[in-house]
């Protein structure tokens, strides 16, 4: 494990159920984890293993039944203007601008928009000039593009990213995790960022935390130790695919004894 | 800890919308798109030469045959009776605009305040689903004899019946937009610190928009009806007064002159809405 101090963001013992009217569905149960400062964190399970629980108890959207989240040693239990998300599929209200979009965590705050920021941000992801057009006339990627800038605008120190890139077609999704390793090496922000895509996981992430089927739990963690900048081409090399192999393994192995 | 939003404390993440997802001002009706169609000097000019072929076909036929005028008159005898009695015919279609602007105002206003609370507390919503659709179902113009007898022949009872017809068209519609739920965008609003009033403002009613535009188009639509009913059924102004007074006297230019007046002030409301939800709901079409 990696040498620090204080861990920027902790989870610990987290359990979470939910009364569903036809029976109670536990979507999490006894569930730790830390993430250190400015640390890429990738939470890797199969759909339905909790992980968008874990993710909307980390930005304080929802308590959970038991255990805490805890911020900078302070525990999470509501919206912190220190954290900012990135949902799945973009979430841009479709019936604002691209630019009026990226304004709204300022109009909720009643805050004037940092007009340098959100320009600088906007060339960085290459949307500069496409600041009047409406999401339907966007593509995915760009959607999704705007949805990280919007994150971004408020420069919060944790970026909390929910399977982001997985309406993506495979190319583009491959130009976003490039853009997301840029930024990152960038800003240093701290990212915790939920894929079920290996490849994705082992592409971006420091470590890798397995979550097993529901009720999630942590199955394992993977430190990666792949130099960066990574470039694409970082996926084809044999110790990439060895650890893809390693990680599938794990995870075979896990419903296997699941299912026994 | 009750700073965790009522809204999303106790909810499953999910990423689909709920609700009346197909819903909306564009697909409402077909006849919605005929706006939308006419582009382009050839098909403007295809639309007037039809409604020419059509009005002069009917005005060539009426004359051939020398049909009385008291059974159909002729479309120019028509247009020429509403410039030469306008005099006598427009304060009408002031009294009937008042009734139709006042009533509706108001039966819009509370109609859409109701929707927007009532869809807010799902056990209030279904005690009183029942009675507003009672009030939709019910024609209103049944209730005017009574209105008549309890206010006498002015402006108040047919007001009353306006607001009545109108207002819980307009509430259905607009409960049906606000029901339609999309967690993601709540959970994003309140991820960067709504609270639940710009939740409100910012998510519920823009999302709720198209069906409020719908509501709105059908509610002033079956407002003018009416009023149109209730000025016949008593009182001695406004348009529906001047059908039954024109009608009585055989004096079918002028009774028909109404009647083209009322289709005017009919197709202006769905223009209207039509433009309104064009601007205001327009990102889902």
């Amino acid at each position: 494990m990696r040498e620090s101090g204080q861990p920027k963001l902790v989870v610990a013992n987290a359990s979470k159920s939910y009364d569903t009217g036809s029976g109670v569905v536990h979507a999490l149960a006894d569930f730790s984890m830390d993430v250190q400062p400015g640390e890429l964190a990738c939470l890797l399970g199969p759909s339905g293993c909790g992980k968008s629980t874990l993710l909307w108890a980390m930005a304080g959207l929802h308590g959970l039944s038991s255990g805490e989240v805890r911020l900078d040693g302070r525990p999470v239990i509501e919206p912190n203007p220190q954290i900012a998300m990135v949902f799945q599929e973009a979430n841009l209200l479709p019936w604002r601008n691209l630019i009026k979009n990226i304004e709204l965590p300022f109009e909720i705050r009643h805050q004037k928009p940092d007009r340098a920021r959100i320009d600088a941000l906007l060339e960085e992801v290459g949307l500069a000039g496409f600041e009047t057009k409406m999401p339907r006339e966007l593509s995915g990627g760009m959607q999704q593009r705007a949805s990280i800038v919007r994150a971004l605008s408020v420069d919060p120190s944790l970026l909390l990213m929910d399977e982001p890139f997985g309406a993506l077609d495979a190319f583009t999704r491959d130009e976003m995790n490039l853009l997301i390793q840029q930024i990152w090496l960038e800003t240093k922000k701290t990212i915790v960022f939920i894929t079920h895509n290996i490849n994705e996981a082992v592409f971006l992430a420091d470590r890798i935390f397995v979550m097993s089927a529901r009720p999630g739990r942590l199955s394992r963690v993977f430190e990666i130790d792949l130099p960066r900048p990574r470039p694409l081409d970082a996926m084809t090399t044999p110790h990439f695919i060895e650890l893809v192999a390693e990680i599938k393994g794990s995870i075979d192995h896990k419903s296997q004894t699941q299912a026994a | 800890m009750a700073s965790v939003d009522r809204e999303l404390k106790d909810k499953i993440p999910t990423f689909e919308s709920t609700g009346a997802a197909e819903a909306g001002v564009g697909n409402w009706s077909s006849a919605a798109s005929t706006l939308s169609l006419i582009k382009g000097g050839r098909d403007a000019m295809l639309i007037v030469i039809t409604a020419i072929v059509i009005f002069g076909g009917l005005e060539l036929t009426l004359r051939l045959f020398q049909v009385p005028v008291y059974i159909a008159p002729t479309p120019s005898q028509v247009i020429t009776a509403l410039i030469t009695d306008f005099q006598y015919i427009g304060p009408h279609i002031g009294y009937t605009l008042i009734e139709l602007l006042t009533g509706f105002a108001i039966g819009a206003s509370i109609g859409f305040v109701l929707a927007a609370l009532i869809t807010q507390f799902p056990l209030v919503e279904k005690i009183v689903a029942p009675y507003i659709l009672l009030l939709v179902t019910t024609p209103m113009l049944a209730l005017v004899p009574l209105l008549i007898l309890k206010f006498g022949f002015g402006f108040t009872p047919r007001i009353i019946a306006v607001a009545l017809a109108s207002g819980p068209m307009v509430m259905i519609n607009a409960a049906t937009g606000f029901r339609r739920t999309d967690l993601a965008k709540i959970a994003l609003a309140r991820s960067f610190g709504a609270s639940t009033l710009q939740i409100f403002l910012k998510i519920r009613i823009p999302m709720a928009m198209p069906m409020v535009i719908v509501g709105l188009m059908i509610g002033s639509i079956f407002g003018l009806l009416t009023a149109v009913g209730a000025e016949m059924v008593g009182g001695s102004f406004g348009l529906g007064n001047r059908l039954t007074y024109y009608s009585s006297l055989i004096q079918m230019p002028q009774f028909f002159a109404c009647i083209l007046v009322l289709a005017m002030i009919g197709i202006s409301i769905y223009v209207f809405f039509y433009w309104l939800g064009k601007k205001w709901a327009g990102w889902e079409a």
